[in-house]
């Protein structure tokens, strides 16, 4: 837990001497408790004193981070339970398992599908972060097989699971230089895993169906010199993986209890599963099957939860060109939303019909909201188009409004005078065929 | 190693609300549901009390949906212009209770009648022994036409009738008032606007126990996670003891996410999409399964498999009781 600045000046050398730049103790302890400046500057501290300090500005749950030749990710470092209170920061690392009783040749496609995998998101490409290869005909060659006909088609970052880690070390003579994951560690078989993390800098997941062995297992694990740690709360149940999911996260920040102070992982098989791991405090999914209609939207929801709730996204109001119109061509408006503006540009752009798209400062709301709260009205629609200067570009002055806001077309002809407004459809899905269907017949 | 868990106490709860009357209570549904009554966040059954189970509508229309998916169509097609077998099937599928949404035309493409409207709601509840809810088209005029001549002619069966909204509300909770049914009560992904059309609806004399709230949800992509937030910021403000959010939650996953490009779409899109059914399926599964960790009473889906997926779910949820106390 963070110490006040008073509680760090009492283990501070209380000399005053002045060589960390601060008059006096005290003032450098604040600037410690504020974070604005490192305890290195003081050459003084005891080493007891260190330990303490250093201790007590750990995060309350370990980043955790699984590295590989150009790839890497990130789990941990959370401060809250509910979105809102702040934001989550660091995405759910998406892996796929890969058993190795599989044919090499279809590790190897399967593989590289990982790999290649790409889809884009509101104008980000989100992708799948990784493979877990999972010991499933208890042979430590086969598992260095499976790893080289990954390695052979694939680069990002592997986890290891086996139920015994003799199983995993010919696998990780494979990977030098790289951070895997491995596991899962049990009551009974953690010492010979944590050996095997210690000697290859590997990260180690732990697994239990309670918190008491799973508090109990990381600390021995710790004991052994391995601090990155990754908690697997096997539940019962779909309701006992959110509750113990939740009491880890609620201790790690609530109480700063340490040997609970991890990120977690959860194996999904279903998709209540994978819902609740990306809602509910998972570090880690491991999913069992790879598809398309599956990756996609998962990614979709991990962007969509683990987005800044205090930064809503937008894009910059103006006027976009889609399609090279001319002057004759149709202007469509809408708010400076992302997700509203990207699914109303891709709707047009792969039409291939031209169109101005006008993007009214909207504070960042979708066109119903923004419409409710005041921030998209005709006032502001009258605004955009003046300071883009729509007047001289076009024409044909057509404007064209998103159904959801019929009711204002009224109000914007009034203050929009020689323009012809025209209500369009509510969903960015209809409008190609509303471009052709009406505006393309008069 | 026993470790200490920290328990929130909640000073507050979540109403209990009950949909449907049975015949003793003048009605004809053969089954009531209840939902609400939480006195913890989402399944923390280790701290608190979750009596009732979220429960799963199927959304069903008057007559065929002009603007549906195709995949939604093939899926009922055998039942898609008739509500009672509609119903019937929706039944058929898992469902706790129906939503019937009423066109803005029917099948001539002339405006409803309230008559029309009524005979579609009498049929259905000939088909279903299910409680049901009943949305207006979403246009005041025409909702409060439908709502209230469908509100007098099956009086005491304790429908919720939607979609109360600020600028349209009164003559909803007025019938709802007069013939024992209940109201759903919706605004735009945010608290305060929630709480006071809460606060409006209760002032015109409608008690508490007859508002479910809808605070609106967008479909995964498509600002999710504005509801989920908001969501959750009522659960927990309920759960304080604020008494104008302590009413059970309504959401519309299945509108949302068939609305979708995603969903709505099989050609033309990238390939990185995948398989139009499965996707279709996933986005509507997904959407729905995270509003019910959030907080949701009541979810309304459209396709089968998505309802077998998110009951499945919900009694894994509500198992974990007896795993933990
Ligand atoms: S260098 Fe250390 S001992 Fe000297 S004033 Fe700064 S904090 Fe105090």
């Amino acid at each position: 837990m963070a110490l006040s600045g008073i509680q760090i000046y009492k283990l501070l050398p209380q000399t005053n001497c002045k060589e960390c730049g601060f008059p006096t103790c005290l003032a450098f302890a604040m600037k410690l408790a504020a974070k604005q400046v490192e305890l290195s500057a003081c050459p003084y501290v005891s080493e007891e004193s260190k330990a303490l300090l250093e201790e007590s500005s750990a995060p309350p749950i370990r980043l955790i981070s699984l590295k590989s030749d150009g790839y890497e990710v990130k789990a941990g470092n959370e401060v809250v339970m509910y979105r809102h209170e702040k934001t989550f920061y660091n995405k759910p690392g998406l892996f796929v398992k890969i058993k190795t009783s599989s044919p090499e040749a279809d590790v190897k496609t399967l593989a590289q599908r990982i790999q290649e995998y790409r889809v884009n998101y509101v104008g980000i490409d989100l992708e799948v972060d990784g493979i877990a290869l999972e010991d499933d005909t208890n042979e430590g060659e086969k598992m260095k097989n499976a790893v080289k006909a990954v390695r052979s088609v694939c680069k990002k970052p592997l986890m290891l699971f086996a139920t015994s880690a003799a199983n995993l070390e010919p696998a990780l003579t494979e990977l030098n230089g790289e951070s895997p994951l491995i596991g899962c560690a049990t009551a009974d078989s953690w010492e010979k895993f944590a050996e095997l993390a210690k000697q290859y800098k590997a990260s180690l997941a732990v697994m239990a169906d309670n918190l008491d062995t799973l508090a109990e297992l990381s600390e021995k694990i710790k004991g052994k010199g391995v601090e990155d740690i990754v908690l697997v709360p096997h539940g019962k149940n779909l309701g006992h993986e959110l509750i113990l999911q939740t009491q880890i996260r609620r201790l790690a920040l609530k109480s700063n209890y340490r040997p609970l102070g991890y990120p977690t992982l959860a194996f999904c098989q279903t998709h209540a599963q994978m819902a609740q791991a990306i809602a509910k405090y998972a570090g880690f999914l491991v999913i069992d099957t790879f598809a398309e209609e599956l990756a996609y939207p998962l990614l979709v929801l991990r962007q969509n939860i683990y987005t800044d709730p205090q930064k809503p996204i937008q894009v910059q109001p103006g006027l976009y060109e889609i399609n090279n119109p001319q002057p004759t061509d149709p202007v469509l408006v809408t708010t400076n939303f992302s997700i509203t503006y990207f699914s109303v540009a891709n709707e047009v752009e792969g039409s291939g019909l031209p169109a101005y798209l006008l993007v009214a400062d909207a504070e960042g709301m979708s066109v119903l909201t923004a419409w409710a709260a005041g921030k998209f009205d005709a006032e502001r629609i009258a605004k955009a188009v003046k300071a883009v200067n729509l007047d001289a570009k076009v024409t044909r002055k057509r404007l064209v409004l998103p159904g959801a806001v019929a009711v204002l077309s009224g109000e914007v002809e009034s203050e929009l005078p020689g323009w012809e407004i025209r209500v369009g459809p509510r969903e960015a899905v209809d409008i190609p065929k509303f471009y052709k269907q009406v505006l393309q017949a008069n | 190693m026993p470790v200490e868990v920290p328990k929130e106490k909640w000073p507050g709860s979540v109403r209990t609300i009950t949909l449907g009357a049975l015949p003793s209570e003048g009605g004809t549904r053969k089954r009531v549901v209840t939902v609400g009554g939480e006195t913890a966040m989402p399944f923390m059954h280790f701290e608190g009390e979750i009596p009732n189970p979220p429960v799963v509508a199927i959304e069903i229309k008057d007559r065929k949906p002009d603007d549906w998916s195709p995949l939604l169509l093939e899926t009922w097609k055998d039942v898609i212009d008739d509500p009672a077998q509609w119903a019937a099937a929706a039944e058929a599928a898992g469902a706790d209770l129906i939503v019937l949404a009423l066109s803005l035309t029917n099948r001539n493409g002339e405006p409803t009648s309230p008559d029309e409207a009524v005979a579609s709601v009498k049929a259905v509840l000939r088909a279903t022994g299910l409680p049901l809810i009943v949305f207006g088209p979403g246009q005041a005029e025409a909702d409060n036409a439908l709502l209230v001549a469908v509100s007098e002619a099956t009086k005491g069966e304790r429908l919720a009738l939607g979609i109360c909204e600020d600028k349209n509300y009164r003559t909803i909770v007025a019938t709802a008032m007069a013939n024992d049914h209940l109201v759903t009560a919706r605004t735009p992904m945010d608290v305060n606007l929630a709480k006071q059309l809460n606060i409006l609806i209760s002032d015109m004399g409608l008690p508490l126990d007859r508002i479910l709230m809808d605070p609106t949800t967008g479909a995964l992509g498509y600002g999710i996670e504005y509801g989920f937030s908001v969501m959750e910021r009522l659960r927990l403000a309920a759960l304080q003891g604020d008494k104008m959010t302590q009413l059970p939650m309504i959401v519309t996953p299945g509108f949302e996410a068939w609305k979708a490009k995603e969903s709505k779409v099989g050609e033309g899109v990238p390939a990185s999409w995948g398989d139009w059914l499965n996707r279709a399926i996933n986005w509507e599964t997904l959407t729905a399964l995270t509003l019910v960790e959030s907080g949701a009473d009541i979810v309304v889906l459209r396709h089968p498999e998505s309802v077998k997926r998110v009951k499945a779910a919900i009694e894994e949820l509500m198992a974990a009781k007896s795993l933990v106390s």
